[in-house]
């Protein structure tokens, strides 16, 4: 949370006391939430507590939160820069597994300490702060951003989608089978996957009364756990935020609605879009390290429903507004943890009923996604700009040349050869299809 | 307006490291693989020739599933995320429909009719699911930006598949089959009669196919249709109808290959059509993707390299099978998106 007062007082101030309106919200928001499930829970009501423990676990409050990392990421991809990206997972194992390598007794062969000198495991293995482990972790999906990205420039929507889903299957496969059966070394623990991962160090921070040194797996720390994960939420927010205001963003924007126009205008198509991937990739990371933390062990159990469930975030909160993707996200985690399961109690006690109401998740957000798709393509939380793009009827042939410009000229001015080139070029068709 | 179409050419992002590297490279791997296949060979030719028939037998169901694929996007250019768990409707309707609700289990005349008539009503199952689909979803997206009906047909996946679940349970579910293991041997190798049936369904199928497509009336307004939509409708041709005919057309195929499935391997699962479907898709982009001869060639040798893979003596094994072929995808996309038979144009990238 430091990063952002300290950025947000520039210099050449000029901006009014709304742009600190998130800043100051937002932080608000987290320490009332932390407050809430530190201090007041344990203290009220039996009945209050055991509603809050059952709807509102803060198991499921920091998942939320992690999924609302990578809503966010994803958000950069598909919500700015139009992309649309089916093996986001791919990132979040990556992420995982750096936490986990890096943050256990998985290479036991080493003995390499770094960082937080309270960390706890003294043992063998690769043991570096997890501050630290944020930032490798963040290099290095960015670098498999560019690479994942790399064979998709040239391609359209929807190849793009296909190769990127190629790549969110290949990744976790060989995490999966990256045992000592399969490659020789063992990178991975295969299925039976990595564990213990350190807990969270806290460094001076643990001079403060009640916070411990290290941040574990036991309920009573989870609070500062939200804490911990809410700083990383609140940085990709600021980033993205910030980036969307600047050159790269509005580049990513011009690309998503046309990209073509675009080019034309001299925004540089590969840097622009290598730039989105890498972006997103980083938070992808970010939210991988937290999620390996979170869980304490890391398998590899990542697939195709986790990409789906993201993009419904964003598709649902809305693309391209990180309010949106934010509420979108916080929506569907906590029904798929808490929301639906206790619904369903809820519902078949009154009813008498045995209706496994989670075992319906996927189903319902498929037809979630369906739904908006067809009424309401611009989620829930809109930018006013997206609204216009997804409302708007993709443009005819005729209107992709410029034709609705100078319909009457075209009349006059048209010459037989360049209208049967008109008709015959396949160039004009595909011009609109980079604008989705 | 000619220069709009000439600079779109040369405004895209290229990355292209040359036409003669490209091929070395793309000739350097095709030959890698021509020579481990021969080394395989060498080594165990019987195991190699079982695999072989597997193999094809494999590749005829990609082939059938591809074809769905490459039937709708040549005419609206969706890739339909769902045809592959339309297939998994397909098998577990079948199975049901065979065994439970017509209790055949031997291949009596009797049975062999009900094996018909299964077959019949499994291909209008999936061509109406696949048609409705397209009334109640696609449709009303075909205006729409391009992530729209993407994201739809991603979206009725995921309903497909968890209909599946809740239908067919969350494990593997065997089922017996009529003609499943039955066969000859030749030099000790088993050859299936599920193998002929396969294959020469495939080929009949693609033949009608490329008939109707090719020679009727009905055909030629697809053909129009996937052109210019706006310019066929003009013409006087129900766009909307050429449009469910064609995924009609596609869900058949997806039935046929569902109901040759069960028959051949007795086994679904509900997401069967996930794995499946991309393996087809990837076999559609390998022949070229909208080319009806290549959506076949590529199936057939997309499960050519699943059955090496897997039953090869030098295999990596079946664990590595999804890696394998997508990384072929992602290499052909990469360095020729237009497939083995498609045409070079900028349409594809």
């Amino acid at each position: 949370m430091s990063t952002l007062p300290a950025a947000l007082k520039a210099p050449r101030q000029r901006r009014s006391i709304a742009s600190l309106a998130w800043p100051l919200s937002f932080t608000a928001a987290v320490i009332l939430v932390f407050v809430f499930y530190r201090y007041w829970l344990p203290n009220i009501a039996n009945s209050g507590e055991r509603f809050v423990a059952d709807w509102f676990p803060i198991t499921t409050i920091n998942l939320c939160v992690i999924w609302v990392i990578m809503a966010i990421g994803l958000n950069v991809v598909v919500g700015y820069a139009g992309l649309l990206d089916l093996g986001y997972v791919a990132f979040w194992a990556i992420g995982s597994y750096m936490g986990a390598w890096l943050m256990s007794a998985q290479f036991f062969q080493v003995n390499f300490h770094l960082g937080d000198p309270t960390i706890v495991s003294k043992g063998q293995g690769v043991h570096i702060s997890f501050w630290l482990v944020l930032l490798a972790a963040g290099a290095f999906c960015a670098l498999w951003g560019v690479i994942i990205g790399g064979p998709t420039l040239r391609l359209r929507s929807d190849y793009l989608a296909i190769v990127t889903l190629g790549f969110g299957e290949i990744i976790p496969q060989v995490f999966q089978n990256g045992d000592k059966e399969h490659i020789g070394f063992n990178l991975t623990s295969g299925t039976k996957g990595i564990g213990p991962i350190d807990p969270i160090g806290t460094g001076w921070l643990s001079n403060f009364k009640g916070v411990d040194p290290a941040l574990g797996l036991s309920g009573y720390e989870l609070p500062y756990k939200f804490l911990v994960y809410a700083v990383i939420a609140a940085f990709c927010v600021f980033v993205s935020l910030r980036i969307r205001r600047g050159r790269l963003g509005r580049a990513w924007l011009a690309i998503r609605e046309d990209e073509l126009a675009a080019s034309m205008m001299g925004v540089s198509l590969v840097k622009a879009k290598l730039s989105a991937y890498a972006v997103g990739a980083v938070f992808g990371g970010l939210g991988g390290v937290a999620y390996a933390t979170l869980v304490g062990s890391v398998f590899p159990n990542f697939t195709f429903n986790f990409s789906i469930t993201i993009l419904l975030m964003v598709v649902l909160g809305g693309m391209g507004n990180v309010w949106g993707v934010i509420l979108g996200a916080l929506v569907i985690s906590w029904i798929n943890y808490t929301g639906l399961g206790q619904f369903g109690d809820w519902y078949n006690g009154q009813f008498n009923s045995h209706v496994d109401f989670p075992s319906y998740n996927f189903l319902i957000f498929g037809v979630i996604l369906v739904l908006m798709m067809l009424f309401r393509r611009e989620g829930f939380l809109p930018e006013s700009r997206t609204r216009l793009i997804m409302r708007e009827p993709a443009r005819t042939e005729m209107e992709a040349v410029g034709a609705d410009i100078a319909a009457a000229e075209a009349e006059i001015e048209i010459t037989e050869e360049t209208e049967d080139e008109l008709v015959s070029s396949e160039t004009t068709k595909r011009a609109d299809g980079g604008e989705s | 307006m000619a220069s709009t179409t000439a600079t779109a050419g040369l405004l895209k992002p290229r990355i292209r490291l040359g036409e003669a590297v490209e091929r070395g490279v793309g000739l350097t791997i095709v030959v890698a693989g021509l020579v481990w296949v021969i080394i395989n060979f060498v080594q165990d030719p019987k195991l190699c020739f079982s695999v072989l028939l597997d193999g094809l037998n494999r590749g005829a169901l990609y082939a059938l599933i591809a074809l769905g694929y490459t039937l709708v996007y040549g005419i609206i250019e969706l890739i339909n995320f769902a045809h592959g768990d339309l297939f998994m409707l397909g098998t577990i309707f079948s199975a049901n429909l065979l065994i439970n609700w017509l209790g055949v289990t031997s291949a009596t005349f009797g049975g062999i009719l009900a094996l018909i008539l299964t077959f019949v009503v499994t291909m209008v199952f999936c061509a109406a699911i696949n048609v409705s689909a397209e009334f109640f979803a696609y449709r009303r997206l075909r205006r729409a930006p391009r992530l729209a009906p993407l994201i739809t047909a991603v979206g009725l996946s995921f309903v497909f598949q968890n209909i599946g679940l809740k239908w067919n349970g969350s494990t593997q579910k065997q089922w017996p089959s009529l003609i499943g293991n039955h066969g000859f041997t030749v030099g000790g190798v088993l050859v299936r009669y599920s193998l002929f049936v396969t294959l020469s369904v495939t080929a009949l199928l693609l033949f009608g196919l490329t008939f109707i497509v090719q020679r009727t009336r009905q055909g030629k307004a697809m053909r129009a249709t996937a052109q210019d939509q706006d310019g066929a409708r003009l013409m006087g041709i129900n766009v909307d109808r050429t449009i469910s005919f064609t995924f009609a057309l596609g869900g058949a195929m997806a039935g046929t290959a569902a109901m040759l499935w069960i028959e051949t391997y007795g086994s679904t699962k509900f997401d069967l059509g996930f794995q499946l479907g991309l393996m087809a898709f990837t076999a559609a982009v390998l022949g070229g993707i909208g080319n009806l001869v290549g959506a076949v060639v590529g199936g057939v040798l997309i499960g050519l390299v699943q059955a090496f893979n897997e039953g090869f003596p030098h295999g990596a094994g079946q664990e590595w099978t999804q890696t394998v072929v997508f990384s072929i995808l992602i290499l052909l996309l990469v360095f020729r998106p237009e497939g083995l038979f498609g045409q070079r144009t900028t349409e594809k990238v």
